[in-house]
């Protein structure tokens, strides 16, 4: 469904991304691994168009989409929730939602995606009138996915969701996601430093170094890989 | 006590027209982070506007008024969406100083090709609306002074419901808050920023007309003055802050107004930049701004 490669980005003179190339395939969820600074928001920040590379090309349901401006790359179904979450602070969480759903017209659409959003995250629908900037950093989190799926999208990129939130809350964010995946069919991609976690709901994964990939294949193998495990899993014993 | 409320109703006429511009600079910098100083300039055209339509409609009627003050907020909202596009977008992504230069350069521009196409001589506004002197209570009162007052206010609760009710005004406030969250969720950032000049523009529009009706001579240097005075305004409330920019302007114009009338009336224009260095010590965020730690 989506394909990207050889991707080469910069940030002036420093070189984020050398030669990235993946693809996910419809239906998926797919995690990109790797430590701070590997390029992993970086990516997802090409793709989604707030930034331009300087070589290599991104694919969409079999569309050139690289040069394309970011708000005609959310038009054709692909939806980025960024890293840090960035809901609209002084906006009520209505407000953000319907934000979320900019891009549609058919209000009985909108209204229906606002009951799907309220299934997932129930939490939201209690908290409509209150301004996003003063939801806990979960619930902001919440927030940035229920925004993010107000537009229907067909691939969901994710930026850490788990950043910054308690060990229970990001269980059930996970459940959430896999669920999305599950009942709505929609591609996702994750990225994450929480490896473990991230290997666990995925069926494939990435993994980014200093701006290449340098390992891949589906998740229940490098669960498995010591070198992985020696690196991003905390090096326990396998099992 | 009648003086006192004739000096106030003079200040909030001045005043609502100060607010009218002020909107303006504060919409612009919520959107851009820049102050626009030709914005001051499109309020001269706007006066100018009024006064070639004015020649072209019955005097002294309502909706003759009414007829050129639409006019000239259209034409301004076009003036103020092709600078934009000629003159800032180019610019996107490039320091601050740089577009705060090319605004001062636009704004010079306007006031001398204004002086090229108009001339340099003061004109005289032409009476656009019907004129009477009312008198409620003791109070003696122009008809003009009250037509200011009442547009001023139908236009910032327009405004308002634009900004605060509307899809492209939501839009607009998701700009201001955070520009790569909004594109993110498929708003065009630039169709977003160039309705916000359109609009600013025309509020201006309205501000020139309504100020030329209260000190009716014209030219093309006559955005100066006001301009600052607004931008004073938009900074004293709260720069980017929409309900800031409103009450800073009637403040403004009511203490101007009111040190005018005093013994200290020769210091009326010196208030404006006594207030701006007292906001800049004490409360640099203004009255309802508050400072956002801008995030990295
Ligand atoms: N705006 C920027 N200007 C300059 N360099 C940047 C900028 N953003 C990122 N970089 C650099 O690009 C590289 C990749 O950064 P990126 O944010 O993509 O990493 P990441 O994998 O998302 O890391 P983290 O897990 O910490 O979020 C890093 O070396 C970073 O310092
Ligand atoms: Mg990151």
């Amino acid at each position: 469904m989506l394909t990207v490669s050889d991707l080469h980005v910069s940030y002036g003179a420093i070189n984020a991304l050398s030669g990235v190339s993946f693809t996910i395939p419809q239906g998926a969820i797919v995690t990109l691994i790797g430590g701070n600074g590997a390029g992993k928001t970086t990516t997802l920040r090409t793709i989604s168009g707030l930034l331009r590379p300087r070589r290599g090309s991104v694919t969409f349901r079999g569309e050139d989409i690289t040069a394309l401006p970011a708000h005609a790359i959310v038009a054709r179904g692909l939806c980025h929730v960024p890293e840090g979450r960035m809901v609209f602070a002084n906006l009520s969480v209505d407000e953000n939602l319907a934000m979320g759903a900019y891009l549609l017209r058919d209000r009985e659409r909108i209204a229906r995606n606002r009951e799907f959003v309220f299934g997932i995250f129930p939490r939201l629908k209690e908290r409509l009138r209150q301004t996003a900037g003063t939801l806990s950093g979960g619930e902001q989190q919440m927030l940035a996915i229920g925004r993010a799926l107000m537009g229907d999208p067909a691939f969901l990129m994710l930026d850490e969701p788990s950043l910054g939130i308690a060990p229970r809350l990001i269980a059930t964010i996970f459940e959430k996601i896999v669920e999305i995946n599950r009942t709505q069919g929609l591609t996702i991609l994750l990225v994450e430093q929480n490896a473990n976690l991230a290997l666990e709901v995925s069926a494939g994964a990435y993994v980014l170094e200093t701006g290449r990939v340098v390992m891949q294949g589906p998740s229940a193998q490098l669960r498995d890989d010591p070198q992985l495990r020696a690196t991003y899993l905390g090096g326990g014993p396998v099992g | 006590m009648t003086e006192f409320l004739q000096q106030l109703l003079n200040g909030l006429s001045l005043g609502a027209i100060y607010a009218l511009i002020a909107l303006g600079y504060t919409m612009v910098y919520g959107v851009l982070r820049f102050i626009n100083f030709a914005h001051s300039d499109v309020f001269m055209i706007g006066a100018f506007a009024g006064y070639y339509l004015g020649q072209r409609v019955p005097a002294g009627t309502l909706a003759g008024g009414l007829a050129v003050m639409a006019g000239a907020m259209v034409i301004c909202a076009v003036l103020g969406m092709a600078i934009e596009r000629l003159a800032y977008r180019p610019l996107r992504g490039a320091p601050t100083l740089n577009v705060l230069i090319t605004a001062i350069g636009v704004s010079l521009f306007l006031q001398y090709t204004g002086q090229l196409i108009f001339g340099a001589t003061p004109r005289t506004f032409p009476q656009l609306f019907p004129a009477a002197r009312l008198s409620i209570g003791p109070l003696s009162v122009s008809s003009n002074q009250l037509l200011v007052i009442a547009v001023a206010l139908v236009l910032m609760i327009a405004l308002q419901l634009i900004v605060f009710r509307t899809r492209i005004g939501t839009a607009m406030r998701a700009v201001s808050l955070n520009p790569n969250a909004a594109r993110l969720v498929g708003v065009n950032n630039d169709v977003v920023i160039s309705f916000t000049f359109g609009l600013g523009s025309a509020l201006a529009a309205a501000g020139g007309i309504l100020y030329a009706m209260n000190y009716p001579s014209i030219d093309p240097l006559m955005g100066v003055m006001p301009g600052l005075k607004a931008f004073v305004a938009a900074i004293l409330g709260g720069i980017g802050n929409i309900p800031g920019a409103a009450l800073g302007g009637l403040l403004l114009g009511t203490v101007e107004t009111f040190v005018g009338g005093s013994a200290f009336s020769t210091y009326k224009d010196a208030i404006a930049f006594a207030i701006l260095i007292l906001i800049l010590l004490l409360r640099p965020a203004g009255l309802l701004g508050r400072f956002v730690a801008e995030k990295v």
